[in-house]
């Protein structure tokens, strides 16, 4: 057998394994994205109460003067936290998430202000480490599948560097927002000082007039952080469900690409296989006419 | 008579909603009963409290709340826990458990804040599954 053949045939068996791999990967990732979307959405309804409860709260009470809500005059460092996922292999999911982090970070250096990376996820942890930036938190282990005790360890840290004299006075997160199967954005935030979002449109009509139990300060007091925490579950459940897509989409086109390796590498096997076999034959005749030639002198 | 719409709601998942005469909750001034053209309310509920919900003749529905907040608008009601568990699925037997050693981390050491929040979770799933605590 040629040299050229044993070669094609030995590539065509690597990327047929490869293949394998990166269908099954595939397969992982198609089945994940159901359940994590499952999970975004089990998470609604608590998001849209806390919401409505927290708007509330701040349309019953004339001056909020609550830590969390009020922008500091002079803000001198920023927390950013960045959610990237604990694997690869999902195509340009990580390396979009740290671009826009190195955007914004390049933003509020631009107003002046120092900037302090919170990191969710392996890859953005190896990122930092290999530049060696300093990185005020760290998590991993849970990009995949976050719970909710994840989202309130990160928010408890934050809002407790928030809250701290010497700390930071803004916090910005970066995530990769999950809008479809097909379309994932990465999305940047400001979170603290807090803005509240209204989910929906706003209801018709004045907003009741609540009573609070025990007062509308201690009921913010404990509203807030909840609020927060709710906030970084739904970015973390978010990246969760885009990370699955990206990495879908990312071994789909690998698995392309590699049956298509695979058809072109066998068209030229059998290319090599027929050179063969042709100048094997002509060889052959070759020899055979020698030989009769070589009889018809002799006679 | 108006009903309460009343949905009960953790982080992760919405462990309850339906129809209610009356629902009775623990804030940290004392226990709140809600019964249908109640006055707007938000309140802040216990750690380790358990929650109420009166249905008439559906029986009534038992739960342990871990914090969280209860408002009230509009006869909507809405628990939002930090966590929470209907009292038909607490396993009773690991909630004892839970609790026993809970105490006995308090008798070790009594300024054990961790394990005095982990024994009042516990007894309240208890008393959420209709054990004496």
């Amino acid at each position: 057998m040629g040299a050229q053949l044993r070669q094609l045939r030995r590539r065509i068996k690597s990327v047929k394994s490869t293949a394998k791999i990166t269908r099954a990967q595939e397969l992982i990732a198609s089945s994940r994205i159901v359940k994590a979307q499952q999970r975004m959405q089990a998470a609604v309804p608590y998001e849209r109460e806390i919401t409505h409860a927290v708007s509330a709260v701040l349309s019953n009470t004339t001056n909020v003067d609550h830590p969390l809500t009020v922008a500091k005059e002079q803000p001198a460092t920023a927390g950013v936290l960045i959610v990237t996922s604990d694997r690869g292999f999902a195509g340009g999911y990580n390396a979009n998430i740290l671009r826009e982090a190195e955007a914004l970070k390049g933003h509020l250096v631009g107003r002046g202000l120092t900037v302090k990376p919170y990191v969710v996820g392996r890859k953005g942890l190896t990122w930092h480490r290999f530049r060696s930036r300093e990185m005020f938190g760290e998590w991993d282990g849970f990009s995949d599948n976050p719970s909710y005790g994840n989202a309130k360890e990160i928010a408890d840290t934050l809002i407790e560097s928030f809250k701290a004299e010497d700390g930071i006075d803004e916090i910005h997160v970066v995530y990769t927002g999950f809008v479809s199967m097909l379309t994932q954005n990465v999305i940047v935030k400001r979170i603290l000082p807090l803005e509240v979002e209204e989910a929906e449109a706003p209801p018709e009509g004045i907003p009741p007039y609540y009573e609070f139990e025990p007062t509308a300060g201690d009921v913010l007091d404990s509203l807030l952080p909840r609020y927060i925490e709710s906030r970084i579950y739904n970015a973390l459940l978010q990246s969760a469900a885009s990370e699955h897509a990206a990495r879908r989409r990312a071994m789909k086109s690998a698995t392309d690409n590699a049956n298509e390796l695979i058809r072109v590498f066998t068209q030229q096997m059998n290319q090599a296989r027929q050179a063969e076999i042709t100048q094997e034959i002509s060889e052959i005749v070759g020899g055979a006419n020698a030989l009769a030639d070589a009889a018809a002198g002799k006679e | 008579m108006a009903k309460l719409r009343v949905g009960v709601v953790s982080p992760e998942r919405e462990i309850w909603t339906g129809e209610a005469d009356m629902v009775i909750a623990k804030t940290v001034d004392g226990e709140i009963g809600i019964m249908p053209n109640h006055a707007p309310v938000l309140g802040v509920l216990v750690e380790g409290g358990v929650l109420r919900v009166k249905r008439g003749d559906g029986g009534d529905l038992v739960a342990a709340v871990h914090g969280g907040f209860i408002s009230v608008a509009d006869n909507d009601v809405s628990i939002l826990a930090e966590a929470a568990e209907l009292g038909s699925e607490v396993d009773v037997a690991r909630a004892k458990d839970a609790l026993q050693r809970a105490q006995a981390s308090i008798e070790a050491d009594h300024e054990d804040a961790d394990a005095r929040l982990k024994a009042k979770r516990a007894a309240a799933r208890l008393r959420a599954a209709g054990e004496e605590v």
